[in-house]
């Protein structure tokens, strides 16, 4: 048994491994190799800590130091002066970890210390390749007490009582799901897992099956005990290939221990598991497409009665959950459906995963109990906007959502409260806005995506969200028409009335909901043919100030297209038939002399 | 695996293996691992503090190094602080007198006064 | 079947536990306006054209696949509904082209037919709409994608009752289009041209080859001998072009028409079904004794044919070797006919009117020309012969009833039931019985081989042999049989397969009835009913008493099967790879 003195943890999730993480470990393997301390320090790959915006992060325990954007150069040192020698190397610690000389530990940083992880809790602590660190920290023992003490309606009961929603946005208690799967006839069910998730910028799925597979495994084997079912499928986008090669080798080694497989633990419970690969349909993550995927035909969705819980996939009883639904179940079980219920709001209960991205410092993967309040996530969590910008808006639910302004910052975050504000939950995307933002591009750029992934069978969405689209690229261009916005809002009621999957029904929703709140700047790019936040390219221009512009040049050298002229002594201009609006001539003017004019 | 009891032993084992990684709530044992201390003999002290922990299984008690604590003729030098934040420095040490403070100070809660810093300057 | 009480409009009723909205509504005589929905063959809630209000759901639902509940309430005509209609209807029909004076369908098409039930004035979300080529590569069949509204009912009845799949939906979201594999024209992947597609579009995006210019200028032609023959599926079905009901018969108004039309002879068909029944007769019975292939497989349907060519070649010598009706016809027109009339061959110019788009191909393969000419050179499908009758300015209903010519007019009971699924078989099975008992056998209804039921079977008592027949209509239930035939399962004699559900009074070129109609009347059932009429009221009605095939044999051919006969009226079949790749 080998007794390490010290974990050094490297965060191996994409964002990081992206960033030369693997590199990372193989030159600290080296370095402790060079120095003999290979049998003191042990390396340990992890899931994602969620401080992307850091990464590559490693923490070094016992101490619990964060060093963040470590490069392979850096190693030598970290090596050489903080396991060797025990000196805390301070320039590549996070600056919140500095006090006064001595390092602040990860659960102290003000990223980590306003969560509460608990689907995302061995995210960045375990080896997700090693089925024992998972076990070490309660894993399976949920899975052991289910089979051992409990009966399906029992399970389901708990289930229910925590209040558990669905995580990945319809929010639909799972436990009442999970019951009408169990109330059919026995024989043939499945249990599914929605893994494909394709909002935009959204990874906490990703995160957790990168960095804590098991947790998804052992919640199925729960799910298929309470619901009567022996097989598993877990649909994953192939994007994700860390995600599938890591779900892989937790699943055989799951079947190695006989936690997967006939007669588990020695009962009559047999459950078996399998992955199956999406295609890069965005639409396949709605419930009946996944399915019909998985059935091996084009990834359409069905009218639906009947209901999945009923007849879904090959037309049996199945259930479909999404990753971070079932990588609360364990906890559940063990700490008690009172303890999920204390956590969050009344109707909101337990923890969100948050992807926070966008025109924030801190962009990560968040989990908050139910109730943040939406300025809490941007301001203390998050880090506040970057280069002191103002605040315009979030969005959540990604392209079936919508955006919170300013004004409902300290709105609590749950399922409810977001839908009252024309929003969504959705997945837990959460993109934030500043006043750089406009929110008519912002909507078009939502629609771009929903357009692109419509599947095409029924004509509001096939049809419908491309007008829309076709409207807004007007808009956008200067050539807003009288009605368009009319034509808008009849396009979106219609089209959320009778589409007939999710996709359709809430694409215009990031539409209505700029309509709501910015109505104005709609009304300035339709009537006033004008940007106001200077980024719908047709309808600005960038201008050099006469007066403050010293005639270095630098902007004409800078022009991709030579777009500007000028000599000494005389101030620059702007060709605006050449140029392209791409803005560098700004970025780079040492004077600001440049501006944009709207 | 057949058992519940099977999956527990498995948890025990590798739980006393990653108890690094939790939180420092328990009694912290600090090694100043500088030049000074190195070249004093702090490695082999550091090691016979880790293999004394784990025989005994103290899971709460975990064992990191710093740098140099300044009273370098008197090292290998190793701070205990319990956790109610009560240190106590003893010095000149070995890995024979690593295992005694184990035993005493540690489990025992009684410091072994003889080896502090404190008596040293006498 | 155990009912429900719903809400319909207010109006309390109970109906079935099985019923769907739609169909509660019809019960209760509300129309749900639809466009995708066709019963039994695409029920998928896919247009959003029947969505109704549901109390306690959150969006609009779909009438034609939600199913009825007990207590349900629905609203199918509230303000919400009726806005959402309008709206989905104009996306659609901004994305179509709306040439609809020049379109094939104009008048007999379900979006037109919409649009004005929906009083739809203004089409307020112009915008992109599809401009792609056209597919009128194929003989029989032609494609336009931009008038496709993408309902996909053509994919399903070639995918899930046809089982040919060779078209489906490609790309996705607005790029949506239906078409085949990478693109192709249907002329190079293994389309059988049966047509069920065309029948089951609700606008011209399917539509036939149009090869009325062709007979147009034949009969313009001082120097051509026009003959025209008719299938006896076109009967009970032309007068629907006319607005007469579904069934009627109007032989006598058909060749009245043709007449009109400048035909110099009107023949039928049927008097060489009688003649094929002969040929054919003979070789299930030359079979039989010999130890030949068995089952012998009838022959005359060329959907069937092309499909076996490319997914069942191993039965090919199954096949029985003899041509179509039609195609006998034509060799018989050009050879024993044109020498009796002394007429030049080259100058006789055959037109068959069949209910059947693949007899379009069929008529174009090389090696059905017996005389060194081609034995058909037009077909024509019952629908373009409509069109040509209205282009001329006959009042269909108004003509006369007139009788075929002579010397090839008079057919026999046996002769007309060909139109009909189990049609041949049955005409075989009274020409074979007699024949092999050497017995005169007074009831000729075999019952057993009529209806809609997708494999029928009989085994009837012929002399000492107890004959094994099946009978399959669709090519999904040709799969079937055959498969089961090739497992070793079944055993039989004589079996006949149609290309297309119900036999040729469903064929690919007969008149298309919206599904208004066509999900709620078996137009098969209807349209037989008219065929086994007319076999009733015949003199005679089995094929080998036929006085004037009985002439044939005796003026030219000599013996069925003999060495003439084989050279006019046989022919032989080739394997067809399905996706050549290069």
């Amino acid at each position: 048994m080998q007794l390490y003195r010290s974990h050094v943890l490297v965060c191996g999730g994409t964002g990081c491994t992206s960033s030369n993480s693997e590199k990372i470990i193989s030159e600290f393997e080296a370095q402790l190799a060079n120095n003999n301390l290979q049998n003191e320090v042990k390396i340990v790959k992890t899931g994602c800590f969620g401080l992307c915006a850091q990464g590559p992060i490693v923490v070094v325990y016992p101490e619990g130091a964060m060093y963040t954007m470590v490069k392979v150069e850096d190693i030598k040192e970290i090596t050489e002066e903080h396991l060797l020698k025990g000196r805390i190397v301070k320039r590549l610690l996070h600056n919140e970890t500095h006090d006064d000389g001595s390092a602040k530990s990860l659960d102290g940083v003000e990223f980590f210390k306003r969560q509460m992880r608990v689907a995302l809790r061995n995210c960045g602590v375990i080896n997700p390749e090693n089925i024992d660190e998972y076990i070490a920290y309660d894993g399976y023992k949920a899975f052991g007490k289910v089979l051992t003490e409990l009966k399906p309606a029992e399970v389901i009961d708990i289930l229910k009582k925590s209040g558990l929603r669905g995580r990945g946005g319809g929010g639909f208690p799972t436990g009442l799901k999970w019951e009408f799967a169990a109330k059919q006839p026995e024989g043939k069910k499945y249990v599914c897992c929605n893994a494909d998730e394709g909002d935009p910028g959204a990874f906490m799925d990703r995160s957790v099956l990168e960095g804590d597979p098991h947790s998804l495994i052992e919640a199925m084997a729960i799910a298929g005990y309470a619901i009567g079912s022996d097989q598993g499928y877990i649909y994953v986008r192939a994007e994700y290939p860390i995600a599938v090669k890591r779900l892989q080798i937790a699943i055989d080694q799951a079947k190695e221990y006989g936690l997967l497989g006939k007669n588990i633990f020695g009962t009559d419970f047999s459950f078996d598991l399998e992955i199956r690969l999406g295609a890069g349909a965005f639409v396949c993550g709605e419930e009946t497409a996944l399915m019909t995927s998985i059935e091996g035909h084009r990834g359409e969705p069905r009218p639906r009665p009947p209901f999945p819980a009923v007849k879904g996939l090959w037309e049996k009883p199945t259930i479909l959950n999404n990753v971070e639904t079932y990588a609360n179940i364990p906890m559940i079980i063990l700490k008690g459906a009172d303890w999920f219920a204390g956590i969050g709001t009344e109707k909101s209960k337990g923890t969100k995963v948050f992807a926070v991205g966008g025109k924030i410092n801190n962009t990560g993967l968040v989990e908050i109990p139910m109730g943040t309040t939406l300025r809490e996530v941007v301001y203390d969590i998050g880090g506040g906007i970057p280069g002191g910008k103002k605040f315009k808006a979030a969005q959540t639910g990604g392209p079936s959502g919508g955006c919170i302004p300013a004004s409902h910052l300290d709105t609590p975050i749950d399922y409810d409260s977001l839908i009252q504000l024309g929003s969504m939950m959705g997945s837990g995307g959460l993109i934030v806005m500043d006043e750089d933002n406009c929110m008519v591009d912002i909507a078009k750029f939502f629609l771009e995506f929903t357009v692109d992934e419509s599947c095409g069978k029924c004509p509001p969405c096939r049809i419908g969200t491309k007008r829309m689209l076709e409207i807004l690229e007007r808009i956008t261009n200067g050539k807003g028409e009288e009605g368009d916005i009319e034509k808008l809002e009849t396009l979106a009621k219609n089209i959320k009335a009778s589409a007939l999957c999710g996709l359709g029904q809430t694409a215009p929703n990031p539409v209505l909901s700029t309509l709501r709140y910015f109505k104005d700047e709609y009304m300035a790019h339709v009537v006033d043919k004008k940007c106001p936040a200077g980024v719908c390219k047709s309808m600005m221009k960038y201008v050099i100030n006469a007066e403050t512009c010293k005639s270095c040049g630098i902007c004409a050298k800078q022009c991709p297209v030579g777009a500007i002229s000028g000599e000494k002594k005389v101030p620059y201009v702007i060709n605006q038939d050449k140029c392209i609006k791409c803005g560098v001539c700004m970025e780079k003017c040492p004077f600001k002399a440049i501006f944009k004019n709207v | 695996m057949k058992s519940l009891a099977e999956l527990e032993e498995i948890r025990k084992k590798t739980l006393d293996q990653m108890s690094l990684r939790k939180g420092n709530d328990g009694m912290r044992v600090i090694v100043g691992m500088a030049t000074c201390g190195i070249a004093a003999g702090a490695r082999p002290v550091m090691s016979a503090f880790v293999e004394e922990i784990n025989k005994r299984n103290l899971t709460d008690v975990t064992v990191t190094m710093t740098g140099c604590i300044g009273v370098c003729r008197l090292e290998p030098v190793v701070e205990i602080i319990d956790k109610d934040g009560n240190k106590v420095t003893y010095v000149k040490m070995t890995p024979e007198k690593a295992a005694r403070i184990v035993a005493e100070h540690i489990v025992n809660g009684r410091v072994c006064v003889d080896y502090t810093i404190g008596e040293a300057e006498k | 079947m155990e009912m429900v009480n719903i809400t319909i409009d207010s109006r309390k009723l109970q109906v079935p536990k099985n019923y769907t909205v739609l169909e509660a509504a019809r019960f209760a005589n509300i129309e749900i306006p639809t466009l995708c929905f066709l019963k039994e063959i695409n029920e998928i809630g896919a247009c959003r054209m029947c969505v109704v209000e549901v109390k306690g759901a959150r969006s609009l639902q779909a009438a034609c696949v939600y199913p009825v509940s007990e207590g349900l309430e629905i609203y199918t005509q509230s303000p919400a509904v009726r806005e959402a209609r309008k709206v989905t209807l104009e996306l659609i029909l901004s994305n179509h082209d709306k040439k609809c004076l020049t379109c094939v369908r104009s008048k007999n098409c379900e979006l037109q037919t919409l649009a004005e039930e929906l009083n739809i004035k203004d089409i307020r979300f112009e915008g992109e709409a599809h401009k792609l080529p056209l597919d009128n590569f194929s003989p029989s069949i032609v494609r336009d994608p931009n008038k496709c509204i993408l309902c996909r009912r053509c994919v399903s009845m070639c995918k899930n009752v046809q089982q040919v799949s060779v078209i489906e939906t490609n790309e996705r979201g607005f790029k949506t289009i239906v078409s085949s594999a990478f693109n192709k024209s249907l002329n190079e992947v293994p389309c059988t041209m049966c047509g069920q597609c065309i029948n089951v579009c609700p606008v011209g995006a399917l539509k036939e080859k149009d090869d009325t210019d062709k007979v147009w200028s034949a009969l313009d032609n001082p120097d051509l001998h026009v003959v025209v023959q008719t299938a006896p599926a076109v009967r009970v079905a032309l007068g629907e072009e006319f607005g007469m009901p579904i069934g009627s018969r109007v032989t006598g108004n058909m060749v009245a028409a043709l007449r009109r039309l400048g035909f110099n002879k009107v023949f039928d068909t049927d008097t060489a079904a009688d003649l094929t029944i002969m040929e054919e007769g003979t070789e299930v019975i030359n079979r039989i004794k010999n130890g030949g292939k068995l089952p012998v497989i009838t022959s005359c349907s060329p959907g069937w044919i092309k499909f076996c060519e490319h997914n069942y070649p191993e039965f090919l010598e199954n096949l029985s070797s003899c041509k179509s009706p039609h195609e006998m016809f034509g060799a018989v027109l050009k050879s024993y006919y044109a020498e009796k009339e002394g007429i030049d061959p080259a100058k006789v110019f055959v037109v068959s009117i069949m209910p059947c788009t693949a007899k379009k191909f069929e008529a174009a393969r090389s090696e059905l020309a017996a005389t060194g000419y081609p034995d058909v050179d037009v077909v024509l499908t019952t629908r373009e012969l409509a069109r040509m009758i209205k282009e001329a300015g006959i009042d269909f209903k108004e003509l006369d009833e007139r009788h075929f010519d002579d010397p090839m007019g008079d057919a026999t009971g046996a002769g007309v039931i060909f139109g009909a699924t189990g049609g041949v078989m049955e005409a075989a099975l009274r020409t074979v019985a007699e024949v092999l008992s050497g017995k005169s056998i007074e009831n000729v209804d075999y019952e057993q081989v009529r209806g809609v039921e997708g494999i029928k079977e009989a085994t009837v008592k012929v002399g000492d042999l107890e004959l094994k027949a099946a009978v399959a209509h669709g090519l999904g239930n040709a799969r079937k049989l055959l498969d089961r035939i090739k497992a070793g399962e079944a055993n039989y004699h004589f079996v006949e397969i149609m290309a297309c559900p119900g036999g040729c009074v469903n064929g690919g070129g007969q008149p298309i009835q919206p599904s208004k109609v066509r999900s709620w009347t078996d137009l098969r059932a209807e349209r037989a009913k008219a065929i086994y009429q007319e076999d009733r009221e015949l003199p005679i009605r089995k094929s080998h008493e036929n006085p004037k095939v009985k002439a044939l044999y005796d003026e030219y051919l000599g013996e069925p099967g003999g060495h003439k006969s084989h050279k006019l009226l046989h022919t032989h079949y080739t394997k067809r790879e399905n996706y050549p790749v290069e």
